[in-house]
């Protein structure tokens, strides 16, 4: 079959996510955790991910739009989702949940705003990503997804 | 060590939350270990579940801390471990640590994306066993192991130390499998016992087997008895097998103290809950009595500081039970005083003091004075502190039971208590009314047992009355509405506990989550605690059971302040500041309590007041404000005069007042009068 060639692909894939700093090691750990009892289960954990942080991302994009913006709440909201985040190895994502952060206990209104805009750019950017990783995943075959040599 | 489970390890899915039991995963170990991870995210969860299960471990999730709670509390021997986040909606991760830690005992580890300094030291302070940065690691997760392994291996050691009622218990324990320890544990802990051979220990589980866990009435004596070993300990060390160990009571059973202790320690929370409060500390079903509680939290200060006191009380005990006091509930000690029978308790301080004061307390105190004490500390509790309370309740719950049963344990846990504290301080008289009663030991425990005392007399207090008048309890509880404890955590109250006096007997709060509702009887009963404090009135004299706290160390640094007698006063003292709890600050509740024992102590060596009780009430106001300075003034006399009779307490307590000068009068107590309290 065309699997090697997918596999390939596949592998510089993902080898790309780590290279341009969408993934981290973290995405790695979960990959091991990968097995014949749980072959999709680096594809679940995201999905999970994702849908869990929408609401998230919603409430802080909601408590943007209140004024005065209550930063402890939001700073609540974003260190949770950051937690979420750096569990999947979602590097960008984590990174611009940090400086978020850092404009919450700064005060800083406009920072947070505009983090908040890059956060859901990277946010989506990874989504998609991953998501045609999966797909990928799926066609090469359930075997190779989540091989890769250390 | 090795690990067997003796107990045939009793394993709980992972997944499900059907436990089955398997076979003997000791030989495994640590496979099989049994993992509660809680985590509100679900991606987390979902990870760490993958990963426990990686590493072989049965793991059960789940994303509320409260279901994690009555998950805990309905398989008492389910779990080996616990994992849980610090930040979730429900209920801060310290709190869930803290419950768990006086209900459970279990090593729990926290873990948040949060690495920051002062989160992770907060983990340290609360007792969490570890601290994970997320994301975690599977090679994170796979050494978790080890911190069941220490704490059955500390256990193990106080185990050994005291050695017989201990392997008594684990007989009837282990067949019991009522324990609150682990299965595995008490396999591990059976297989590991280094100190006899594996023969010897199964001789005496073959002999104690028969033992049927008696009823235990948590009798003054008992309780001061528990007390002492509390304070000795050090409230955060104070788990019940090394306090069954140091308490050495024939027939009683670690879950005895399990459960007594848990209520003890809400009882604590609840003082020093309530000396935010500060008020309704009147319950009505202090009655009895007339007394009224000082605040809890400086009684819970107090407590603490008994109960810590090995010696001395550590610091972050205090800062706990300060924190308790004031409403924070860091502490997890808060040793639900209120609940100790009053009576029983003063019959605490009936029975010699044991601090070194020898005989001559006994007299003096009367039980009534224990009394007053605890009535005056149960209704200041705070919710939290009713949670503590039931937490520890549930431990002093089982102590109660049996510390009834044993009698005039009381006098003997405030001889304890005082003994204990005479090492550390006369603070330490303060929680043990039992102290009070037999002055067991004599020696000298000029030191400051009163905190200890207290802590003792709150301790058998809190066991007491839970056993001896469960249904004593029921009437004071529900006469004191007035207790309004805020219960913030309904679920914290310690309702099973305490309200002792609807089930006699009750060897640990039913914290089946329904703490709540126990709570709020407990709390009805202002402080419901008092009630079962009341109950140990009845103890009273059962066979005096060796409470004594062998010079459990006290450790309450109470810069000397001595006299059993300030023991007893301590321990209405105690009871009073519990109420009014101001202990802010963690050295607060120590030098609170020290203080208030002290000045009980002291007062009490002043002259049997006849007026005990209201002296002490107002000495308990006074010291109860102490803040904590965490240095008695008052003048060491004996350490604990064993023999406060509640008025004599109040007198020395008075007198002392007067005569201390220097101690920040910081505790309020609230005036509880103490009236005399039959034994």
């Amino acid at each position: 079959m065309d699997r090697n060639p997918l596999r390939r692909q596949l592998q510089i894939m993902r080898k790309s996510f780590f290279d341009q700093g969408y993934l981290d090691e973290q995405f790695v750990q979960l990959e091991e955790l990968q097995d014949e009892a749980n072959p999709n289960f680096v594809e679940e954990v995201v999905t999970l991910y994702y849908r869990d942080s929408a609401r998230l991302i919603l409430s802080i994009e909601q408590a943007l739009e209140r004024k005065p913006f209550d930063f402890n709440k939001l700073d609540a909201h974003m260190h949770q989702f950051k937690g979420s985040s750096s569990s999947i190895g979602a590097k960008k994502v984590k990174a611009e949940s940090t400086q978020f952060r850092e404009y919450c206990k700064s005060r800083n209104r406009e920072g947070c705003t505009r983090c908040f805009q890059q956060l859901k750019k990277e946010y989506a950017t990874l989504r998609k990503k991953l998501e045609a990783y999966f797909q990928l995943a799926r066609q090469a075959g359930p075997m190779e997804t989540a091989c890769r040599p250390k | 060590m090795k690990f067997s489970c003796g107990r045939g390890a009793m394993s709980i899915t992972s997944s499900s939350a059907a436990w089955k039991p398997t076979d003997v995963v000791a030989d495994q170990f640590p496979a099989g270990l049994r993992v509660l991870v809680v985590d509100d995210d679900p991606t987390c969860l979902m990870i760490l579940e993958k990963m426990l299960r990686t590493c072989l471990y049965e793991v059960t999730k789940c994303n509320r801390a409260e279901t994690a709670l009555s998950i805990l509390r309905e398989n008492k021997n389910g779990f080996d471990i616990v994992i849980s986040d610090v930040h979730m909606p429900d209920m801060d991760g310290f709190k869930l640590l803290e419950h768990i830690g006086l209900e459970m005992d279990l090593p729990v580890i926290m873990m948040s994306a949060d690495d920051g300094k002062h989160v992770v030291m907060k983990g340290v302070t609360h007792g969490a066993c570890d601290y994970l940065i997320k994301p975690v690691r599977i090679e994170a997760l796979k050494n978790i192991w080890q911190h069941v392994v220490r704490k059955r291996k500390n256990e193990w050691k106080d185990f050994e130390q005291s050695g017989s009622v201990e392997e008594g218990d684990r007989q009837p324990k282990q067949s019991e499998d009522a324990d609150y320890s682990s299965s595995a544990n008490e396999g591990n802990w059976r297989g590991s016992k280094k100190r006899k051979d594996d023969e010897e220990e199964t001789d005496e589980r073959d002999d104690t087997s028969t033992l049927k866990k008696p009823r235990v009435v948590w009798s003054v004596e008992l309780h001061q008895q528990f007390v002492a070993a509390v304070n000795q300990l050090g409230i955060d060390k104070a788990v019940p097998k090394k306090i069954l160990e140091l308490m050495n009571v024939p027939g009683l059973t670690r879950e005895n103290v399990a459960s007594h202790l848990q209520k003890y320690r809400l009882y604590l929370r609840r003082l020093s809950g309530v000396s935010q409060h500060q008020s309704n500390l009147n319950p009505p079903f202090i009655s009895p009595q007339d007394s009224t509680f000082g605040p809890l939290s400086s009684l819970n200060g107090l407590d603490l500081q008994a109960l810590a006191a090995t010696g001395q009380l550590p610091t972050q005990s205090f800062a706990r039970l300060q924190a308790a006091g004031l409403g924070r509930p860091t502490a997890k000690s808060s040793i639900p005083m209120t609940l100790v029978d009053q009576r029983n308790i003063f019959s605490f301080e009936n029975p010699k003091l044991r601090f070194g004061e020898g005989q001559q307390q006994q007299q003096h105190m009367n039980n009534k004075q224990q009394i007053n004490l605890l009535n005056g500390i149960p209704t200041n509790m705070e919710p939290r502190q009713l949670a503590s309370l039931q937490h520890g309740g549930q431990s002093i719950g089982n102590m109660n039971m049996q510390v009834a049963s044993h009698g005039a344990q009381n006098n003997q846990n405030n001889s304890l208590l005082m003994q204990m504290g005479q090492p550390q301080s006369r603070g330490q008289i303060l929680g043990d009314t039992t102290v009070s009663h037999s002055p067991r030991r004599p020696s000298s425990m000029g030191q400051p047992i009163l905190s200890n005392g207290m802590a003792a007399n709150v301790a058998s207090r809190n066991g007491i009355p839970e056993t001896i008048g469960a249904t004593s309890y029921n009437p004071v509880s529900q006469a004191t509405s007035t207790l309004n404890f805020p219960m913030n955590h309904a679920s914290e109250l310690p309702g099973n506990s305490f309200p002792l006096g609807s089930t006699p007997g009750i060897s640990s709060f039913s914290s089946k989550g329904t703490f709540q509702e126990d709570v709020s009887s407990e709390i009805k009963g202002s402080g419901g605690f008092m009630p079962s404090y009341v109950k140990f009135n009845d103890l009273s004299q059962h066979k005096p059971q060796n409470w004594e706290l062998q010079n459990v160390g006290m450790t309450f640094n109470f810069p000397q302040h001595s006299s059993s007698l300030q023991s007893n006063l301590m321990q209405s003292v105690l009871v009073q500041q519990g109420s009014s709890g101001q202990m802010n600050g963690h050295n607060r509740s120590s030098a609170v309590v020290s203080r208030a024992m002290f000045s009980a102590g002291d007062i009490k060596e002043h002259g049997n007041a006849q007026n005990v009780n209201q002296h002490l009430n107002n000495l308990v106001d006074n010291i109860i404000r102490v803040k904590s300075e965490g240095v008695f003034d008052t003048s060491p006399g004996n350490l604990f005069p064993v023999h406060f009779g509640q008025e004599d307490l109040m007198g020395a307590l008075l007198k002392q007042q007067d005569s201390i000068a220097p101690t920040e009068n910081e505790f309020d107590f609230d005036g509880y009068s103490k009236d005399n309290i039959p034994v």
